[in-house]
């Protein structure tokens, strides 16, 4: 006879000492946990309205502007700086930690409408409406600077004029050119006082340049005449340009796949573009009811940030047809411009309403230091979400997002006109000789051309 | 030399006979935690899905082999067992048997409590196994530390208490008394007075749902909520009194068993039993189920204990000659039975479902089992009888590693509080009590039946005509054996056969009228093909 039964002594399961850590076992036998499949059907649900709970995107306001914010600029060097220009020439560079100014940069006379900084993030370049373009050095960022809430004015290193307003600006990556945008694209080399280089086409003026981050002299602009250009500032004119139907405001390229940029368009979409491939749109994101002002990428390139005239903030997922989120608040106004901070953890908006708008870029994200703990947690519930994405009651919960009345009757509206516009389409198709009517898919209806 | 070289090579390429066979075992527990088979990603046409679809389930896979391998190598304790040579028989040892083999730790776990006043005693365990409730039939309640065996609280409610039962943790039980059922704390302190339910028979907690279930002396069964005290539901069975209930831990579903030999099944969401079940031609005794959900025991009066499965509802096995007055079932799938002194376990030694004495254990002459219950986590099982209770070592019978986030009996004050918190947060709706819970958190099929198509359908036809055909007739009579008459009697057969699939005959002439219409709509453009004339 063999027997053995099972004895468990206290001191093998038990800690030793009262400093030691609790001993911990584990079986994962399915049979010890019963309807373990409820349970974390009943988990996900959980962790579906703890989302929806703790979303507070909104981190706080920086005022201190007295017009409406133009142009932003990420400062490349350091984390915490931004610079704003607003409509009555007023620049400013921000502490975003302490939500302060830092420091102010007088001088233009009228709207600011460009700002970008050096990669190495020590010139600071403005334009505006008064044909002015100004080379700032900025100041260094020290401890003291961040406490002290006096405000220090600076000098410009350099004023170039130029004939025309200026619109738009922006810095090479690497290199130290830059190209403003106005009557026509001019690139500058920050040591001289005419631009090296210009380029014209047609009567109508530029709107936004963006240099692309991967190849330093490719840059794409917008222009007036409902043209996207992409230019290689090595040749003399534009290398290829798309003819859409209504006006880019602004262009972002995305970081991680050089090649792909993503164009802000007055109709309300935006249209991500291969920038080899441009006969139609890689994807159109949809959800803005009115133009959109600005776009910026995600430093990880998977998302981007918009402002619209609709007085909405909305981040998308770059390859995704919809938004993943909508920051509004009753007091913002139409929004100009938007930036992603470097660390993908905040969005930086300017509105109409004189205001800078700090927000969460993930809504409910838990800030400050993460215990292990809470990180195991963070992530279990994330998956079990989304694991169960897909049913119908966390689904619901998940995608809800409450919609100021004006844009949700805007989408309403646009939503009966869109229906009637197909079902139009389709009896027209219907009642033609078969071929005659192509219903243009949604990725190339906007584009008119594409001119190598 | 060559050949013995050759064989090297083959020796190196075929793994040792032990790796096979731990191979074997991996790929047996890797099937346990997979908890099924995968989806069928062949018929998806989204390739994106697909492909998602796909990595996940490699996921699982890798995931399901950890465990496995976890469970093969790095848990600490492995099951008891009870091994004879040659002709002894396991149902032979008995108890002073085993007390002279085991360590003396094990060995303490066998004792019998004498308690002549109040019995007899009902039992509950909580779900690690370290506290034991008590409450004798007259008014007795106890709470042991099974650990160190230390009496927590002993009172005395001076009515009759016909069941007692623990909820979610050792700080609160159950009892149900004369009148009504009452909630009390560890310290014996009276919580609340549970008036609506009457006289209750049966009390069960539904662990994962919060719920307390019981079936009162008309055969009423309640679900009371115990976080907020929700009546969630009160169901009449409309099936008499009884006083045999048993939850399956499966799915939460409540099953009764009644006087006339039926098993209803219940959930708090329907008026209407989920399942009735023939089991026993007269009264049954008692109902026990497998811990994984799949097995039911029952016993009736007509001395004969039966077990079912619960996947087909049909019984697999009937163990005739004892009345068994109470059964319950160990987690590693023991079964034990309890009839006057007289405790038998059964096994099932083949794991193919066929159960067979395992040990058995006699009492003092004149003790009554009341009730049995086998410890969780231990190789011990509870006998609570009209002398008290008793204690006996069954090896085999408990899981012996735990899970310190599932139930753990060297739990802390600390840990114990903090679980209680998730158990809160993880408590299930009423809802999600039904028979299949696999089916929560997935999708509900189409509902559209699959048609037979027509070729099934036509073969069909061909086979009952040829069946009509080939009949014998029978010789008949006074004229009707004419071959006329013989013809005139097969042609019938067929036509009869013919018949019976009307929806073939239908669909010829619909389909022939439709394509008639077809032709029509064809030709005319798209517009006015809303038009054509439909026959």
């Amino acid at each position: 006879m063999r027997i053995k039964t099972i004895s468990r002594s206290v001191d093998e399961f038990t800690r030793e000492r009262s400093q030691d850590l609790q001993r911990v076992f584990h079986n994962f036998d399915p049979s010890l946990r019963p309807m373990e499949k409820a349970v974390e059907y009943q988990r996900a649900l959980t962790a579906a309205k703890l989302e929806k709970i703790f979303a507070r995107p909104f981190v706080g306001a920086m005022d201190g502007h007295r017009d409406g914010i133009s142009c932003m600029a990420k400062n490349p060097n350091y984390l915490k700086g931004i610079f704003s220009a607003s409509m009555d020439g007023d620049i400013r560079l921000w502490d975003i930690a302490t939500r302060r100014t830092v420091c102010q940069f007088p001088g233009h006379r009228g709207a600011v409408r460009g700002l970008t900084v050096s990669t190495d993030g020590n010139v600071l370049v403005s334009c505006g409406t008064d044909c002015n373009v100004r080379l700032w050095s900025v100041p260094r960022p020290s401890l003291e600077d961040s406490d002290l809430s006096s405000e220090k004015s600076i000098e410009p290193s350099a004023v170039y004029t130029c004939k025309n307003a200026l619109l738009a600006v922006d810095h090479q990556f690497e290199g130290d050119l830059f190209a403003t945008a106005g009557a026509q694209l001019d690139i500058w080399n920050h040591n001289r006082s005419q631009p090296v280089q210009s380029f014209t086409s047609g009567s109508h003026s530029v709107i936004s340049v963006r240099f692309n981050p991967g190849e330093p002299d490719i840059l794409a602009t917008s222009s007036g005449d409902n043209h996207i250009s992409i230019y290689d500032i090595r040749m003399s004119s534009a290398a290829r340009k798309i003819l859409m139907r209504t006006k880019t405001n602004s262009i972002a390229w995305n970081p991680m796949e050089p090649m792909n940029f993503t164009a802000a368009n007055e109709d309300g979409n935006c249209y991500s573009f291969d920038g080899r491939k441009n006969e139609e749109a890689k994807c159109v994101h949809k959800d803005h009811v009115s133009a959109v002002m600005d776009i910026d990428f995600s430093p990880t390139g998977r998302e981007f940030v918009t402002g619209s005239y609709d007085r909405s903030v909305r981040i998308f997922p770059y390859n995704g047809g919809h938004s993943r989120e909508i920051y509004h608040t009753k007091r913002m106004q139409r929004v100009f411009c938007v930036k992603y901070s470097s660390d993908a953890t905040y969005v930086i908006s300017g509105s109409d309403d004189t205001n800078l708008r700090l927000w969460k870029a993930k809504a409910s994200e838990q800030l400050g230091v993460i215990l292990p703990r809470e990180q195991k947690k963070h992530e279990y519930n994330e998956a079990v979400k989304n694991r169960y994405k897909h049913l119908p009651e966390i689904k619901r919960i998940v995608r809800h997002r409450h919609l100021p009345k004006p844009i949700y009757k805007a989408k309403a509206e646009s939503r009966a006109m869109n229906d009637a516009k197909r079902r139009k389409d389709e009896r027209r198709k219907a009642h033609s000789a078969q071929g005659t009517v192509v219903t243009e898919s949604h990725r190339t209806r906007r584009i008119i051309k594409e001119v190598e | 030399m060559e050949v013995a070289l050759e064989d090297n090579n083959l020796m190196e390429k075929v793994l040792p006979p032990d790796e096979q066979e731990i191979d074997v075992e991996l790929e047996a527990k890797e099937k346990k935690y997979l908890r099924g088979e995968g989806a069928n990603l062949e018929s998806l046409k989204d390739k994106k899905l697909k492909t998602q679809l796909a990595s996940r389930e490699k996921l699982y896979g890798k995931s399901a082999k950890a465990a496995a391998k976890i469970e093969k190598w790095l848990l600490p304790a492995s099951a008891g067992y009870l091994e004879t040579d040659g002709l002894e028989k396991t149902w032979r040892i008995k108890q002073t048997d085993i007390a002279k083999e085991v360590d003396l730790l094990s060995s303490k776990n066998q004792y019998d409590i004498v308690l002549p006043d109040f019995g007899p005693y009902k039992l509950d365990f909580t779900a690690s196994g370290r506290h034991m409730l008590a409450g004798g039939r007259k008014g007795h309640l106890a709470l042991v530390d099974m650990m160190n065996m230390n009496l927590i609280k002993e009172i005395h409610v001076r009515e009759t208490v016909r069941d007692v039962a623990f909820l979610h943790n050792d700080q609160f039980f159950a009892a149900a008394q004369k009148k009504y059922s009452y909630i009390y704390a560890r310290d014996g302190t009276e919580l609340h007075c549970l008036k609506e339910r009457g006289p209750v028979a049966r009390l069960r907690f539904l662990k994962n749902h919060f719920l307390l279930a019981s079936v009162n002396k008309i055969g009423q069964l309640h679900y009371q909520d115990v976080t907020y005290g929700d009546m969630v539901a009160s169901i009449r069975t409309g099936k008499g009194r009884t006083d045999v209930m048993e939850v399956n831990p499966y799915n939460g579903v409540v099953a009764l068993g009644h006087s006339g030999g039926t098993v209803t099944m219940w959930k708090p969401t329907s008026q209407a039993p989920l399942v009735q079940m023939q089991c026993h031609p007269g009264p049954v005794s008692s109902v026990a189920f497998h811990p994984n959900g799949h097995l039911m025991a029952t016993s009736g009066k007509e001395r004969k204990v039966k077990i079912w499965d619960l996947r087909k509802f049909e019984e697999v096995q009937t163990i005739h000659g004892f009345h068994a007055k109470t059964l319950s079932f160990s987690q590693k799938g023991l079964l034990a039975a309890g009839t006057g002194s007289f405790v038998q376990v059964l096994g099932d030694s083949s794991g193919g479902g066929g159960y067979s004495r395992y040990m058995s254990h006699s009492m003092v002459k004149g003790y009554q089992v009341e009730k049995v219950m086998f410890r969780p986590y231990e190789d011990v099982l509870g006998i609570g009888h009209s002398m008290g209770w008793s204690s006996v070592l069954i090896p085999g019978s408990g899981e012996p590693n735990f899970d310190s986030w599932v139930a753990n009996p060297f739990e802390t004050s600390k840990q114990r509080r903090e679980k209680e918190v998730h158990l809160l947060l993880d408590k299930l709706p009423p809802e999600t009590i039904m028979l299949d819970p696999s089916k929560i958190g997935a999708m509900r099929p189409s509902r559209r039946k699959e048609k037979p198509t027509r070729g099934e359908i036509e073969a069909e036809k061909e086979v009952a005509i040829e069946a009509a055909k080939s009949v014998e007739m029978k010789k008949k009579t006074k004229g009707r054996n004419k071959p006329s008459k013989r013809t005139k009697k097969k042609k019938e057969l067929v036509e009869n056969a013919k018949k019976t699939f009307p929806e073939l005959e239908e669909k010829n002439i619909a389909g022939k009228k439709r394509r008639i219409g077809e032709d029509a709509a064809a030709e005319l453009p798209t517009s006015l093909k809303r038009f054509a004339r439909k026959n």
